[in-house]
């Protein structure tokens, strides 16, 4: 290869390696800023500010979920699989809210420990699949 | 190896002439698998357990997302090739697909907040997959930006190698943000070393209108470089002949 070729490969291959770590560096000092939510485990650990507007999120507990019978008042827990949070809030859930899905909660963390939300927000996961499949493998769990 | 391809690949004549015979027959082929994909996807495929019919806009979403970072990708590498070997045909590149990229993230995010009002309850959440796209849009229109602002065609060539080449770092921040960071974002569902978490009569329609979006984009853009060509060798006697034989 020409020798001016090389130089240039060179030069620009450094350049390139310089900022990819500096935003690398960048991005693993401010990860927490970057992550959307607090884990469960992390409101735990003490992570999570109280008082202040946060997001926290999991998977939404089994048979944790009591709606009040007056009123749109919801309260549930989510989870990592580790440790569990209790979120309250008022209103409408999205379409998606169920058992075993996860969520996103936004809100303020109170001096129980508990978040109160001022919106929750549905995730889903990367699985698609036609109803019939669905409740075939229902059917085939439950037997 | 062989270099002779790449070596003709630098020939704006042997382009031009190449892409008169490839550009019509992808954008017509493209429309045609985009056009079955999109009609299966939106109209037969079957619906998600839990999504039902909003699922569908996947057959949009993805297809389009993807392509708007493969753009991306192709750009880095032309800009690279641009600032190596000086090769006439890249800077022509990037200038006529930055344009179609950005229209390709444009959809992809428009496409994603439609989804997901209905799915996730907001149109817009800032989080690191959502940011990252909007970055990607911002960084053609960037490209494109610095390439109609600077009126020395060869400084603004080179500023807008320099750009796309070093925009390449966002890439791999998109792919795997929903893995480094929480997300509101599911990860992907395609991965080219797993089998797909959806049936095939699920997918099978979306890779259709993936690959005819490829293609699709591939024809247009060849059409755009050709036009780029016309426009940079308006002086060379091969185009003065193209053009009293067979018009523009």
């Amino acid at each position: 290869m020409h020798p001016v070729r090389k130089k240039r490969i060179v030069t620009i291959s450094v350049i390139l390696v310089v900022l990819a770590t500096a935003i690398g560096l960048v991005m693993y000092a401010l990860s927490q800023n970057i992550n959307l939510f607090y884990s469960p485990t992390q409101v735990e650990a003490g992570e999570a500010p109280q008082g202040v507007t946060l997001r926290a999120g999991g998977m939404v507990v089994e048979n944790s979920v009591e709606r009040a019978s007056d009123s749109l008042n919801v309260a549930f827990r989510v989870t990592d699989y580790k440790h569990s949070l209790r979120i309250e809030y008022k209103g409408i859930l999205p379409d998606l809210f169920r058992e075993g899905q996860g969520i996103v909660a936004q809100g303020k963390l109170d001096e129980r420990g508990v978040l109160i939300a001022s919106e929750v927000l549905a995730k889903h996961d990367e699985e698609y699949m036609p109803p019939e499949v669905s409740a075939a493998l229902e059917q085939s769990k439950a037997q | 190896m062989n270099w002779t391809w790449f070596h003709k690949l630098g020939s704006p004549k042997w382009f031009y002439q190449w892409a008169s015979n490839w550009g019509g027959r992808c954008v017509y082929v493209g429309l045609a698998l985009l056009l079955v994909g999109v009609v299966w996807g939106l109209g037969f495929a079957p619906q998600d357990y839990q999504q039902g019919n909003s699922f569908r806009i996947i057959y949009i979403h993805v297809p389009v997302a993807v392509l708007a970072q493969s753009c991306y990708l192709a750009m880095g590498i032309a800009g690279f090739v641009s600032l190596v070997w000086q090769m006439k045909l890249a800077p022509v590149f990037i200038k006529s697909v930055a344009p179609v990229g950005a229209i390709m993230a444009l959809i992809a995010l428009v496409s994603g907040a439609i989804w997901g009002k209905p799915t996730w309850g907001t149109w817009w959440v800032w989080d690191a997959r959502l940011t990252s796209v909007l970055v990607l849009f911002l960084l053609y229109m960037g490209v494109m930006a610095i390439q109609n602002a600077l009126d020395d065609q060869v400084f603004a060539d080179k500023a807008v190698a320099v750009v796309s080449l070093v925009g390449v770092i966002n890439l791999p921040i998109i792919k795997y943000s929903v893995e480094w960071w929480n997300t509101l974002h599911q990860p992907a569902t395609f991965k080219l070393t797993e089998k797909p978490s959806m049936p095939m009569e699920m997918w099978l329609p979306l890779l259709f209108s993936a690959i005819g979006l490829y293609l699709f984009a591939a024809g247009v853009s060849m059409w755009r470089m050709q036009t780029e060509v016309l426009m940079r060798e308006r002086k060379a006697n091969w185009v003065k002949k193209e053009v009293l034989e067979h018009g523009i």
